[in-house]
This record gives C-alpha cells, sequence and structure tokens, in this order.
C-alpha cells in the first residue's frame, strides 16, 4: 500500500491542458507540410519522380495528404524549398478533396456536416475497426486513452460493442479479408452513425496501394465524414480533429 | 548437415554456390538439423523460370542454406519436426506445393496462390473468410465451443480464436489470422525500390525499426554498401527503444489484465515517452523515415544526445519504481506465477523465439548469435527466470527494458556521427541471396532476398517472429482457465499484421 502511494506521488498530475493550452513537439517532427508553388518545374519533378506514394501532382504542385506517409523526403530532396513539413498536427478534414493542398487546410470546425455537432457533441462513442495496415494507427489511437491524453474527459470514448456505438472508426487498408467483418460491425452501429478513415491506409489504400490483396480507402465501400491523415496519425492530429469536429 | 553450406547473417551469398540438393537429401539434411537443435530461420517456395524451388535457412550457432527442386507434392516434414508446421502450410498457400502427411494441413492467411496452380486445400476465396475454415474439435457432452473474433473487444488487430473448453477450462485453443493479409512479400517483389522501406515500415508497426532494419541490411549486403559507425551507432538505438517502449507498453497492459490499474496508467504515459524519444532521433513516433539503405536519414547531433540523456535518466529510476510495484504486488504475482506455462521442451520443439524463447529457457538472442550493427561490442543480457510462464516472461521483458537502458546510455557516449544521408539508386548484384536476422523487439525478423540475372528481385521472404509464437500462445493455454486468455495473450502481444503481411 506504501509502495502504490510513493508511486502515486512520484507520478503526480500528468494530464495535458490541451486544448487550452499548445502541445508543443520536437522539431524533427513532420507534421503537415508546406509547399511552395513557385518552385521550379524541375526540382517539382524530381521530388515527384521520387516520392514513394506517388503524392506529389507537379502541374498543381500539391501534396495529397491522404497518401502522404510523411517520410519528407521530398524536403530532403529539395532542401526544404519545395515542401517544408512544420509541427502542425492539425490536419483532418471532412472531405477527400481537401487533403490535395499546398499546406492550406481549411478549418475543420468550420465544415458543412453540422448535424454531427448537435448529435455527437456532447457523447461520442466510436468502434473502432482495424482493417489490414500495421498496427501503428491502433497504437496511437490507444494512446488518447492514457492519463496524458485523457480523451474521455472530451466526452470521447472507445467502446467494445458495436451495438452500443455512435460510428466507426476505420484504420487500414481495408484487406479482401477484413471486407466482410467491416461491413457487418458498419451494420451493426445503429443511425445516425458516423464514419472516420484514420491514416493513409484508410484514406487511400496507404502504403499498400496497388495489392490487389486491399480494396483501398474505406470511401470507396462506405462514404466517410472525417479523414484523419497520417501514418500514423499523431495523437494530436487524431484528438484535434475529434475536437474539431463534434465539439 | 554436412551437405548444407554454412552462410553469414547480411553476407551476400552467390546463388550459384547454394547446395541444390535432391528432394530427399534436402529433407534429411534439414530433418538432421533441426533433431540437433537447429531451428527454422527460413523456409519457403519461389519460382526461377518457370521451376518452382524450395529454400531452408536453418539456425544452430550458425546458419545454413540449402534449396532444391520443388516436386508438386512432397512427404511433409511437420511429421517428423513440429518446427517446419506453418512453413509447410505457407508453402502449400503460396505455390500449391502440397506437403503430404502434414498433421494439420490448412490455410495461413487465406488467399490464392501465387502460381495459378490448384489450390492445396481445396478453397473457394471468392467466398468471403470469416468462419470458412475448418477447425479442430474436441467431442463430448461437457465440451462447449467459444468463438471470439475477428473483431475484438479492444482496439486491437483482427483475428479469429476458437477455444474447446470443459467449464472454464481450456483444452484446446486455435488461432485462425489472415484478416490483416495485404499481400506484402507480392509487393515488395513487385514495385519500384523507392516504396520498399515505406512497405517494410509498415509489415508490423510496432516493429517499424525491426523490419525497416532487416531490410535496409539486405538491400545494402546486395548493393555492397558499407555503412558508417554512426548511422550504425542511430540504427542500434532506435532498435533499443522501440525494445523498451513495447515492453513498457505491455508490462503495464499485463498488470490491468490482472486488475492492478496504477501501473498501467503510469506505464501508458511512459511508453508515449519512450516513442518521443524515436521522434527525437527521426520526427516520427514509430521511428518512421529513420533508416534507410545506406544509412539513416537523421544526424544525430549533440542537441538530441543529450534530450535523449536527460530524458532516460529521468524516466529510468520511474520506469524501475513502477516495476517493483508491479512485481512486489501479491495480487499480481499470485495471478502471474504458474500461468500459462510454455515447458522448455515445447518451446524448443515448436522454436519459440525471442522473450518468449527466453523466458521458456532458450537463450537464443539474435543480437548475441548473429550480431549486426553495433551488437558485436555491446554486453549481453541475461535472464533470471526461466520457467516459461507469464511472470517469466513479465520478468524477461522488465530485465530486458534496464539492458537495452544501459545499451542506449552506452552508445550515447561514443564520439561518433552519422554522415548526412543522400538517397541513391541501388544496382543489387545479380543472381544472388541474402538473408537477413535482427533481434526485433518481440524476437527474430529474417528478410531474404533473391535477385535473378538481371539483379531484379526475384523474391523477397518476411518472417516476423509471431510466425513462431503464435502456436506457442495457443500451447500456454492448455488446460488453463479461459479468463486467463487476456493475461496469457498480453505477455506474449503477438502481432497479426507481422504474421498475416
Amino acid at each position: 500500500m506504501l509502495q502504490v502511494i510513493k508511486n502515486r506521488l512520484e507520478q503526480g498530475h500528468r494530464t495535458s491542458k490541451y486544448p487550452k493550452e499548445p502541445i508543443n513537439i520536437y522539431k524533427r517532427f513532420r507534421g503537415l507540410p508546406r509547399v511552395d508553388p513557385k518552385c521550379e518545374a524541375a526540382l517539382v519533378q524530381r521530388c515527384a519522380d521520387a516520392c514513394p506514394q506517388d503524392c506529389i501532382d507537379t502541374e498543381s504542385c500539391r501534396i495529397d495528404l491522404g497518401r502522404c506517409v510523411f517520410c519528407g523526403l521530398c524536403e530532403t530532396l529539395s532542401g526544404g524549398r519545395f515542401a517544408k513539413f512544420s509541427q502542425n498536427c492539425e490536419m483532418g478534414t471532412a472531405s477527400r478533396d481537401d487533403l490535395f493542398t499546398t499546406g492550406d487546410l481549411p478549418a475543420l470546425a468550420d465544415h458543412a456536416k453540422k448535424h454531427f455537432k448537435k448529435l455527437f457533441g456532447r457523447s461520442l462513442q466510436l468502434r473502432q475497426i482495424s482493417a489490414g495496415g500495421c498496427n501503428a494507427c491502433e497504437a496511437d489511437i490507444n494512446v488518447l486513452n492514457t492519463p496524458f491524453w485523457d480523451l474521455s474527459r472530451f466526452g470521447i470514448q472507445f467502446v467494445a460493442s458495436p451495438r452500443h456505438a455512435d460510428g466507426i472508426l476505420v484504420t487500414g487498408p481495408l484487406t479482401k479479408n477484413m471486407r466482410a467483418a467491416t461491413i457487418t460491425t458498419f451494420e451493426a452501429i445503429p443511425h445516425p452513425k458516423v464514419v472516420i478513415a484514420s491514416g493513409a491506409c484508410a484514406i487511400s489504400g496507404g502504403p499498400f496501394y496497388g495489392s490487389d490483396e486491399i480494396i483501398g480507402g474505406l470511401n470507396t465501400l462506405i462514404p466517410v465524414d472525417l479523414y484523419i491523415p497520417g501514418c500514423p496519425p499523431h495523437p494530436l492530429t487524431t484528438l484535434h480533429a475529434l475536437l474539431s469536429f463534434f465539439k | 548437415m554436412d551437405k548444407l553450406l554454412p552462410i553469414r547473417n547480411n553476407k551476400r551469398v552467390n546463388r550459384a554456390d547454394i547446395p541444390d540438393l535432391p528432394f530427399d537429401t534436402f529433407r534429411r539434411q534439414l530433418l538432421a538439423c533441426a533433431a540437433k537443435g537447429g531451428q527454422v530461420v527460413q523456409f519457403f517456395a519461389y519460382e526461377d523460370q518457370n521451376v518452382c524451388k524450395l529454400l531452408a535457412v536453418m539456425r544452430t550457432d550458425k546458419l545454413y542454406i540449402g534449396g532444391c527442386d520443388a516436386p508438386d507434392a512432397f512427404a511433409s516434414l511437420t511429421a517428423e519436426s513440429e518446427k517446419f508446421h506453418m512453413f509447410e502450410r505457407e508453402i502449400g498457400e503460396q505455390y500449391g506445393l502440397k506437403a503430404e502427411g502434414h498433421p494439420w494441413y490448412k490455410m495461413v492467411r487465406y488467399h490464392a496462390n501465387y502460381n495459378g496452380k490448384k489450390d492445396v486445400f481445396d478453397n473457394d476465396y471468392s467466398q468471403e473468410i470469416p468462419g470458412n475454415y475448418p477447425y479442430f474439435r474436441v467431442e463430448g457432452e461437457t465440451v462447449h465451443e467459444v468463438a471470439v473474433g475477428p473483431v475484438h473487444a479492444g482496439i486491437i488487430e483482427p483475428g479469429h480464436f476458437r477455444f474447446q473448453c470443459c467449464g472454464e477450462r481450456v483444452f484446446h485453443l486455435e488461432i485462425h489470422l489472415g484478416y490483416q493479409h495485404r499481400g506484402v512479400e507480392k509487393l515488395l517483389q513487385s514495385v519500384p525500390m523507392k516504396r520498399m522501406p515505406i512497405i517494410a515500415e509498415t509489415i508490423a508497426g510496432d516493429t517499424t525499426i525491426g523490419h525497416g532494419l532487416c531490410q535496409a541490411q539486405a538491400l545494402e549486403a546486395l548493393a555492397g554498401l558499407e555503412v558508417d559507425e554512426g548511422a550504425r551507432t542511430v540504427r542500434t538505438i532506435a532498435l533499443e527503444l522501440e525494445r523498451i517502449a513495447n515492453h513498457i507498453g505491455d508490462l503495464g497492459a499485463l498488470s490491468l489484465d490482472v486488475a492492478f490499474s496504477p501501473p498501467a496508467a503510469y506505464f501508458g504515459r511512459i511508453r508515449g515517452e519512450y516513442l518521443n524519444l524515436t521522434q527525437i532521433l527521426g520526427g516520427n513516433r514509430f521511428g518512421r523515415g529513420l533508416v534507410r539503405a545506406g544509412g539513416v536519414t537523421h544526424v544525430m547531433g549533440d542537441e538530441q544526445k543529450q534530450l535523449l540523456r536527460d530524458k532516460l535518466a529521468e524516466l529510468t529510476p520511474e520506469v524501475e519504481h513502477i516495476n517493483e510495484l508491479i512485481f512486489s504486488s501479491p495480487s499480481v504475482t499470485g495471478r502471474f506465477d504458474n500461468t500459462g506455462t510454455v515447458s522448455r521442451e515445447n518451446a524448443e520443439q515448436i522454436g519459440l523465439v525471442g522473450y518468449a524463447g527466453r523466458a521458456s529457457g532458450l537463450d537464443y538472442d539474435a543480437r548475441v548469435s548473429f550480431p549486426t550493427e553495433c551488437y558485436g561490442e555491446l554486453p549481453a543480457n541475461s535472464n533470471e527466470r526461466t520457467d516459461g510462464d507469464v511472470r517469466s516472461r513479465a520478468t524477461v521483458r522488465r530485465e530486458e527494458i534496464m539492458h537495452s537502458t544501459r545499451l542506449i546510455m552506452r552508445l550515447l557516449d561514443k564520439q561518433v556521427e552519422a554522415k548526412d544521408y543522400t538517397p541513391q539508386e541501388l544496382p543489387l548484384a545479380p543472381h544472388s541471396f541474402v538473408v537477413s536476422i535482427n533481434e526485433g523487439w518481440r524476437g527474430e525478423v529474417s528478410h531474404c532476398i533473391l535477385t535473378d540475372t538481371d539483379g531484379k528481385i526475384l523474391r523477397y521472404k518476411v518472417k516476423d517472429p509471431s510466425f513462431h509464437n503464435w502456436i506457442g500462445l495457443a500451447l500456454s493455454l492448455r488446460d488453463e482457465g479461459i479468463s486467463d486468455f487476456p493475461l496469457c495473450n498480453k505477455s506474449f502481444n503477438l502481432s497479426y499484421c507481422g504474421f498475416d503481411l
């Protein structure tokens, strides 16, 4: 018992004050990229050719954040002249098209699906489905339940049964082998329900695009309401997206 | 074993030098090696100019390789040694080669084979997978079945578990995975090289560094690249940070599974602190984009070193205090002790690797046996408790956290800096083979690459430690109460996606 108290005192109170106070992330972190559209065409082309995810459009100088895995190669190759990754984690969008960006994302809080705020603003219960992928998305969603983030203080919880849920949060590129289970889980959730695609895989197939064992982006199977980019999304990206979209 | 060729970890082998044996000799050689305590590192099929071939890498204290032309159907090795069990099923699934006399022959991941042969399991893959697989069943009036998954209650990956129980007692557990199968191996041997590291890093997200490192080393061996000492130091630190973060998360979760929640809350947060240390190194919490063939993408300067040192100095006493709290609580040890035991004999027979193997008394640690990066100059760990139960697996992890911390502190004192990394095209040596082995946090991670006469990748084979260890989890449940499943499961914490590929 004494040891429990001793440890409790040593650990203290560690929950972050976010969103009242910002969370500082180390400068090497690769968040929302900023693209210079005036960058010379040859350099853009070089970055686009080298991009492992083929997510740079040379004509519009846009990066597809739904496909980008934030490896930072375009920044390295261009010495930051074409793209530069910021420490900004706020990347959630309500539309797939908004993810094709030069670095200016529309404010998520102004999205058109206001009815979700009314429905779930005070209490949101989500069922997570892992449909392929590598478990990194799951790991960083689980992190939101640790004392530092303490997701439930916002009235958001991940629940065991789809019957208790207001929506699904899907990770992974939707493998063929998870198709049936994903649909069954989705259908088990009572209406009205919300659909969230989390991570590059669920948005576009991610690192596995082109594989014939996957279906690819979730919205080819179920219409998606909220997109959370990243590979995996930083816990702050997920938290910011959930709070802006629903609160 | 005299007909197998001794090879070395991460050293290129000319494919012409690989012994091409008649199947019967190949089979006898592998079985002889297994009988003498040898284990399977890799055993797979591949196709070269429309000829199907088998290739095996075995390990004792050395590595051995041998190959043969694959008969369409062959006498199962598993019938004589369980070490080949999963490998033979995988060979059947991937290349339609039937292992006759295999005692439990069914698919591994549920997908059509690569070469369009008749399916050896008679599956119709247009049918969806859930429930579409035969099970080992125990018959009897008081026997009942419990089916769990693919979608589980928490935020975890999908898989199906089928328990055969008498009351609360588990007679048998069979685990069927495959839901996460996304075609990793096929992608790796067909995509342009620029995509390869991204895919390797997402084979198992919690083993990003482990798998990324295996691939980088294999490509370096085939391209004849040398890695400077600074980069090797960063890679070793990253691999050890990955080990610590995962062990800490799991010890917290183990504590939660026996309803002792304070350590779970503390370790939940502290795990994140270690992930953030990896982020200091390379800009991502899981180490994405850090390891690349030829070196590392980020130099570790004095600033990063100091941040790591300071944070480790702050965290290490906290971690030890929480561990003392866990391991001194009778309510915890009462549940950990003698639960989910895998005997040394069973562990050897099924080829357990990593901390699960070490907790059952198998010393094998790839960092010691086949050292890569900086491991040759670093001291090995030793384990105090090797009874094969949950307590042993938890204790081994506790010991490894402290050992890895000491390794990192030592490496941080080295006065070397990695060279700047420049991405480059890598021409691979033609007609070559390489096997790469690293001790990931879960155990032996291994990648194999075979190139054709033009230096193109002919076959890319991945093995996650989970491929060996899932069967260990099933064995640990024998004769246990079904309510101890979460505890046993967490004590192994195996990868679904690493297994499913």
